[in-house]
Order: C-alpha cells, then sequence, then structure tokens
C-alpha cells in the first residue's frame, strides 16, 4: 500500500513538473550552502529561464570531476560549474563536455581563450595572517622564519594543489629546495581547507592556505580588520573557477543560456559577497565596498591546464620527497 | 534435536555484510584500468599506517586496562555518568574532535598557556604523537568499556570468595582478573587496531606533512584526483588484507573459552578497599584527558548556537533517522551474528565483521554508485545507503559487545532451555533478550551515535535537499561559518550523545534494578 503512494506520487509529481524544464548543475558544497551563492543564484535564473535549477553539491572540485567520470555519458547533468584549470585538461580529455557559446568581456589578469571551459570567479591563492604581525615577503623569507604556516594536501584539496603549482611556477627546477626550506614551517597539511583555516582561526597556525580575498569576509561580514593576506614578490597563483556544459545534457539550450547568465552581472554581483572570490567579470555596479582594501599581488601566476596536468604527478613526488624528510 | 539458535540467521547475516563488501570491490575493479603500480611511496604508506594503528592500539588498550580496573572496583556517585560520557569521543566527527584535542592540548591551546604563565615552550603534538595522542582520544574510552564488561562477567561470589580469604590484590589478578583479561583485550586490541587502520582525516590534520599517509588517503586521491579505480580497489583490497589478518591473529590468540557462573548477584570488592588513591588517579586522568577536550567543544558550540541557519534543524532531522534506521539494520545484524559465533567452538568468524570496518566508506560508496546508477538515481539511495554503511561499520563493535554475555547466557541457560523446549522466538523474548539488555542497548546506543557523527559516503550520494548533520557542518566550515559549524557541532555531539545516552541508559537500568 505504501509504495502504491509512493508511486502514485511520484507519478503525479512528475506530470505536474513535465512542463517545467529542469536544469542539473553539478558543483561543489560550499557553492550550494546557505550562505554561498546557490540559494541567490538559483532564484536569480529562475526569474528569468521558466525551469527548475537543481544545483547539486558533490564535493570539492576534484570529487565533482571523479562524480562525471562516474556517471560517464549517461551523467544527468548538464552543466558542470566549480572545476579550475588544474583540473581542466583531465575534464577536457573524457570528451564528456561540448564547447561552449559564451562571448564576455572578462576582467581576468590574464587572457581567456579555452573553448569548453568559461570562467565565473577567480581568486589568488596567499598565505593569510592577523593584521598585526610582521610578514614575509616572498617564499624565501617564509621559510627563514620561525612562523608555522596550515596547508592542505594538494593529494586531497584544489587549494592544496594551488600551492604546489605556486611553488613550481615561481621556482621551476628548484622547487624540491624550496619545499625543503619550507619543510619546518609547515605546522601540518590538513584534508581540506575548512581545517586549515579552522586551525588558523583557533590560533594554531600563524598563517594559513587561502585566498587574497579572505579578508575581505572577516572585514564585511564580521566588520573585523584584523585579517591580511601577504603580498609574495614572487607572484600570486591564481585560482580560476570554470563551468563546462556537457555533451550530452538533454537541455542544451538551457545550459546554453545559463551559461550566458553566469557572466552577466545577474550571478556575477552575487560571487563577490558569497563566494568571495574576485567575479570573472566585474559587474556594472563594480566590487562591493571592502574589496579596494585587499592586496593585489604584482604578477599573476598561472601554469595553463595543459602545463599544469603534465607538471601535476612530478610535483607531487617533489613535494612529497622534500616534506617526507 | 532443535535447530541451534542464530545457526541460520546468523551466518546469513555475515554473508550478507560480505556480499555487500565483496559487490562494491567487484563494482569499482569492473571499471578500472590495468596495469596497477603498487610502488616504493605506497610501501611507506603501508608501513606508517600499520605503525601509527599499532601503537594506537597499544597505548589505547594500555590506558583503558588501569581505567577499567578502577572503575569496575568502585562505586561513587556520578559513575554511571561518567561512564556514559565516556562514551562521547568516540562518536564525535573527527574534525571536531581534533579542535577540542587542539584547544586543550595545541601550540595555542589551555595546557601551552599555562606551560607560557611559566616561560616554557608551547607544546606541539603535531606528528605520530598527534595521531596517536587523537587515536588513544578516540579508542581509550571504547576499550574501557570492552573491559570494562568483561570484568563484569566475573561472579559476585569469586570476590567475596576472595574477600573472605584475604588474598592479595595480586593474587587476586593472577587468578581472577588475568583470565578475563586475556579474553577480551585481543579482541580490543583488533578492534583499535583496524579502526585506526582505517583513519585519514586525525592523520593528515595531526600527523603534520606527507610522513604521515594512510592507506585511506591514498584510496581517496587514487578515488578523486587520479579517478584510477583499479588503483583504488587494489589499495582497498590491501587495507582489507591487513586488518583482516590482525583480526584472525587476534582472534587466535583467544585463549580457549572457559565460563564460570555465578548468581547474577552484585559485585562488592572486598579485595580492594585500600587501593583507592590509586584508582582515583586513573580515574581522574582518564576523565580529564577525555572530557577537557568534550568541554571545549561545548563552549566555543554555545558561541555559535545563536549563529545557526535553520537548515541545521532540518538536518538533525535528517541525522536523527539515519542514526535509527541505522542503528535497527545494525541490531537486526549483530544479534543473529553473535548468536551464532556465542555457539561456536572457534570464534574466528568474528574476523568477517572487521571487514565492514576495514572497508574504505569511498570504496564501499562507488561500488554501490556504480552498481546502483544503471538502474535508478542513487541520490534517492542515499540516506538508506548511508545507513547500511553505517550499520556495517558498527557491527564489530556490536558482534564484540554482545558476544561475552551471549556465550554465558548459553552456558549458563542453553542446557536448561533446550530442556525445556524453548527455541526460536521464545528463546530470544525469554532467555536471551533480558539477559543480553544492557550489551543490546550499549550496541545499538553506540550505533546510533556513530551513524550520526559519519560523514562517509554521504558525499557522493549527496542529495542538495536533505544533507545530515556532518555533511551540514562541513559546508558551513567552508563557507567560513566557523561559529555557526561550532554550533552545529555542540548539536551533534547533543545529538549523538543523546542517542547513545538513551540507548545505554535503558540497557542498563536492568542491572541496577
Amino acid at each position: 500500500m505504501k509504495y502504491l503512494m509512493t508511486t502514485a506520487a511520484v507519478l503525479c509529481a512528475s506530470a505536474a513538473w513535465a512542463e517545467t524544464p529542469v536544469l542539473k548543475v553539478y558543483t561543489y558544497d560550499s557553492f550550494v550552502s546557505d550562505w554561498g551563492p546557490g540559494p541567490a543564484v538559483e532564484a536569480a535564473f529562475e526569474e528569468t529561464c521558466a525551469c527548475d535549477l537543481q544545483l547539486i553539491g558533490a564535493g570539492d572540485g576534484a570529487a565533482l570531476l571523479a562524480r562525471i567520470k562516474l556517471e560517464g555519458a549517461r551523467s544527468e547533468a548538464d552543466v558542470v560549474l566549480g572545476l579550475d584549470t588544474n583540473l581542466t585538461a583531465a575534464a577536457k580529455e573524457t570528451g564528456l563536455f561540448a564547447p561552449h557559446s559564451v562571448a564576455a568581456e572578462f576582467t581576468l589578469p590574464i587572457e581567456w581563450s579555452d573553448d569548453t571551459f568559461a570562467p565565473f570567479d577567480w581568486g589568488y591563492f596567499a598565505f593569510v595572517h592577523n593584521a598585526d604581525m610582521d610578514v614575509p615577503a616572498n617564499f624565501r623569507d617564509l621559510a627563514d622564519s620561525d612562523l608555522k604556516i596550515a596547508i592542505q594536501d594538494p593529494r586531497s584539496s584544489t587549494p592544496g594543489l594551488g600551492l604546489l603549482m605556486w611553488v613550481k611556477a615561481a621556482y621551476g627546477d628548484d622547487a624540491p629546495a624550496m619545499w625543503s626550506d619550507l619543510s619546518d614551517n609547515v605546522l601540518t597539511v590538513t584534508k581540506g581547507w575548512s581545517e586549515s583555516y579552522g586551525l588558523f582561526l583557533e590560533g594554531e597556525a600563524d598563517m594559513v592556505l587561502s585566498y587574497t580575498t579572505s579578508p575581505a569576509y572577516h572585514l564585511i561580514a564580521e566588520e573585523d580588520a584584523g585579517k591580511a593576506a601577504a603580498p609574495f614578490d614572487e607572484g600570486h597563483y591564481m585560482q580560476v573557477e570554470v563551468a563546462g556544459k556537457l555533451a550530452n545534457s538533454d537541455q542544451p539550450e538551457l545550459a546554453d543560456s545559463f551559461m550566458a547568465f553566469m557572466v552577466s552581472d545577474a550571478f556575477q554581483s552575487i560571487i563577490p559577497t558569497t563566494n568571495w572570490m574576485y567575479p570573472a567579470v566585474t559587474p556594472a555596479s563594480g566590487l562591493p565596498d571592502g574589496f579596494e582594501t585587499l592586496i593585489t599581488p604584482a604578477k599573476a601566476l598561472l601554469l595553463s591546464p595543459e602545463d599544469a596536468a603534465a607538471a601535476r604527478d612530478g610535483a607531487l613526488a617533489e613535494w612529497r620527497d622534500a616534506l617526507a624528510q | 534435536m532443535a535447530r541451534r539458535t542464530g545457526s541460520v540467521s546468523g551466518p546469513t547475516a555475515a554473508g550478507t555484510v560480505v556480499a555487500l563488501i565483496l559487490a562494491a570491490l567487484v563494482a569499482v575493479l569492473s571499471r578500472a584500468d590495468w596495469p596497477v603500480v603498487f610502488g616504493a611511496a605506497d610501501w611507506a604508506v603501508l608501513r606508517f599506517t600499520v605503525w601509527q594503528a599499532t601503537l594506537s592500539a597499544l597505548f589505547s588498550v594500555a590506558f583503558a586496562v588501569p581505567v577499567a580496573r578502577a572503575l569496575a572496583r568502585r562505586r561513587f556517585a556520578g559513575r554511571g555518568l561518567l561512564v556514559t560520557l565516556l562514551g562521547a569521543p568516540f562518536i564525535l566527527p573527527v574534525i571536531v574532535a581534533v579542535l577540542g584535542l587542539l584547544a586543550v592540548f595545541g601550540r595555542a591551546g589551555w595546557v601551552s598557556q599555562g606551560l607560557g604563565w611559566v616561560d616554557l615552550p608551547p607544546l606541539s603534538i603535531y606528528g605520530l604523537t598527534g595521531v596517536v595522542m587523537a587515536h588513544v582520544f578516540f579508542n581509550m574510552p571504547l576499550a574501557t568499556r570492552l573491559i570494562l564488561q568483561g570484568w563484569q562477567t566475573i561472579p559476585a561470589e569469586q570476590f567475596r570468595l576472595v574477600g573472605q580469604l584475604g588474598l592479595s590484590p595480586a593474587v587476586v589478578f593472577r587468578t581472577l582478573e588475568w583470565p578475563v583479561l586475556r579474553q577480551v583485550v585481543p579482541g580490543a586490541l583488533a578492534l583499535v587496531f583496524v579502526i585506526c587502520l582505517t583513519s585519514f582525516a586525525v592523520a593528515l590534520t595531526l600527523g603534520g606533512g606527507p610522513r604521515a599517509t594512510t592507506l585511506e588517503l591514498a584510496i581517496y586521491q587514487a578515488f578523486r584526483f587520479d579517478f584510477n579505480l583499479g588503483r583504488a580497489a587494489i589499495l582497498s583490497l590491501v587495507q582489507l588484507t591487513v586488518a583482516g589478518g590482525a583480526a584472525v591473529i587476534a582472534l587466535w590468540i583467544l585463549p580457549p573459552i572457559v565460563l564460570q557462573t555465578g548468581r547474577d548477584r552484585p559485585v562488592q570488592r572486598w579485595d580492594a578497599r585500600g587501593l583507592w588513591p590509586l584508582d582515583a588517579m586513573w580515574i581522574g586522568l582518564a576523565a580529564g584527558f577525555l572530557l577537557l577536550p568534550l568541554g571545549a567543544v561545548v563552549v566555543s558550540g554555545m558561541i555559535g548556537l545563536g549563529q545557526m541557519p535553520s537548515s541545521v534543524w532540518s538536518s538533525t532531522w535528517t541525522s536523527l533517522w539515519v542514526a535509527t534506521l541505522s542503528a535497527g539494520l545494525l541490531i537486526a545484524l549483530a544479534l543473529p551474528i553473535a548468536a551464532w559465533l556465542a555457539q561456536a567452538r572457534w570464534g574466528g568468524a568474528e574476523a568477517l565483521t572487521l571487514l565492514g570496518l576495514a572497508a574504505s566508506p569511498l570504496m564501499i560508496g562507488t561500488g554501490w554508485f556504480i552498481l546502483i546508477y544503471p538502474w535508478a538515481a542513487p541520490v534517492r539511495f542515499a540516506l538508506p545507503v548511508t545507513a547500511l554503511v553505517n550499520a556495517m561499520m558498527a557491527l564489530p563493535f556490536a558482534v564484540r559487545i554482545l558476544l561475552p554475555a551471549m556465550r554465558q547466557v548459553f552456558a549458563d541457560y542453553g542446557r536448561l532451555s533446550a530442556g525445556l523446549g524453548l527455541h526460536g522466538l521464545d528463546l530470544w523474548r525469554i532467555v536471551l533478550l533480558p539477559r543480553i539488555r544492557p550489551q543490546l542497548g550499549f550496541a545499538a546506543g553506540l550505533g546510533a551515535a556513530l551513524s550520526v557523527g559519519d560523514l562517509g559516503v554521504v558525499t557522493l550520494f549527496a542529495d542538495p535537499e536533505v544533507a545530515t548533520l556532518p555533511l551540514q557542518m562541513y559546508r558551513l566550515m567552508g563557507s567560513y561559518q566557523t561559529n555557526a559549524a561550532s554550533g552545529a557541532a555542540l548539536i551533534l555531539l547533543g545529538l549523538a550523545f543523546g542517542m547513545f545516552w538513551l540507548c545505554d541508559a535503558w540497557g542498563r537500568r536492568h542491572v541496577a534494578g
């Protein structure tokens, strides 16, 4: 009886929804949380699309890609939002993604030419610290200091992988030596960003690997000007977060219009104070008050997706060997 | 001749668990690319994993024995509450417990601040010390409870006898306590070893760097970053083999079982009257070590309570029913298995139940995702699968808890029941269940609490609309909502502890009465 009722309920419900197209977007967990961009993005897009936008959280950026690979060509996802350029080469290799049709004046510090993935936000990795502290000016100073840093594991976390690429992009073949000099500064390596940031807020670590935009959260949401990011003169590695359309989407037009919406002001103006990253296209209203206090790195570092993919395994081995001594 | 209770349902339940794990493993293997390399770095990972798990098991049990002994022979106000509170660390989500431990023992923790006042450098627990310390924090209470239950199987008459004879504590230990310890310690060691073997977040957060890499991280990396399913399956298999090997060794060194019969009288310890300062020290040490970090979690959680979004409450509801379902499944699996094993001459089959704990949740989750995906949307199965996996993880604990008591009942009442023609449901209702009620309550409570605190497979099957409480807490932490996350952690602690307390108190009411 119960099954009958459930089946009936499901049938009725699907009949009622039949006219409303559903767009399924896989994204990372913190995007869909109450405090993330998810709820506002969903409301804004549904106002214009006459559709049901379903944002589905699937772990972090790396987990997203694993999920898509697991589901393969039969995936119900129409759009994947939240990969970064360290993952896009592997994502493209799956052949599951279709070229995008997004045209926008991106306000990224670099040229954007990827035809499969379109950026929706970006940020610089940086070490965040309490503002009342003398900070090192580069990795060399940091290695020579007694400061303790909390970082993330490149094998389980996308910012952790970003740091690996940062040191690689800045030091090239000298990266292993830099890591072994840094090893006595590494308080600990955590599974993800949340754990590291928690350790930093608890006062365990002097600095934490995060983003130049992290202090904006404390300033705007908590009215606390006590956190800052340290500018490093080697330059800062970037994280560019992208979205891509799946080739097997059953709603290709809707997916395209979502991707177009993604670079519009309606979406982009939500990003800074919910995802705490820079919008990929600065909205007409500009950045929120408080963002002008953030540091602007003199030099933006970013390996191309192909170089990042090629460098990854070697850089991982160097990192592991240097820190395991 | 009547069939033995559990002789069919026991193997069936154990077989189900093994089949669920093997099906997942085969599913993962079916999607694998070959060949898979198990390199030098992997061997280093395996060595560290086994080494830290060995140390953690030894320290946890070595600390637990004197604490259990002290608790077994003392009666004091608040003892019941303390014994219940001892269950709390075990059920905390890892990150909450780690932050609690650091609030006390970290570089900026209470102890370090105290050291700072007398011009001493702060403590640094990062590295192997931190990993082992956190594992002792999680598992010592569990080992204490298991050993305590073993102690309580010594009939009161025997303690009365040694009291009358005026035997020294050393003789009492040799004649009464040592045989019991030999029964329970290997099982407790194996259990803690296997739990620590699959540890991932603790090893990373407190391990200090890539030196402290466990197999579970390698499995995680293989699934998440490399999407190398063959490698993930091989690593899972290695993990299962090591855990299975440890279980077999532990159960193999268990001595033959000799049960003693008493008349269920409350124990009074005439032999240990003069030793109370020693016992007070051990109890005080354990209480301080376990309760201070819990206190830190409570304090920071109170601050965050007001800042929680309403979604925390709907997650609480989700977690509540997943945990209830999980505890129900757990009991349904554990009772027949324990009844079956209790009558078996060789307890080796208990090793099978450890597989549920040794299997990587990510492997089980991925395997079942692959199996379900062609037929239905895995998201719909998110909560039942979570409940089932949680029940499987808790199964070895439940069986270990139930088994000694069950054996005792069969030894005491087995022949009488058979003589009276009691079997099937009547045997369960009249003879078995009333006598194992304390263990049943403890096991169900542990299962429910473990399920509340587990993040495990949820993330893979995550449904955007229904998040469990730990998932919600991680989402809050990932959105800078540290205070709200602390509040959610406190709710989580309250919920896990409340469910544990309800079940445990239900079980123990019988003993007190």
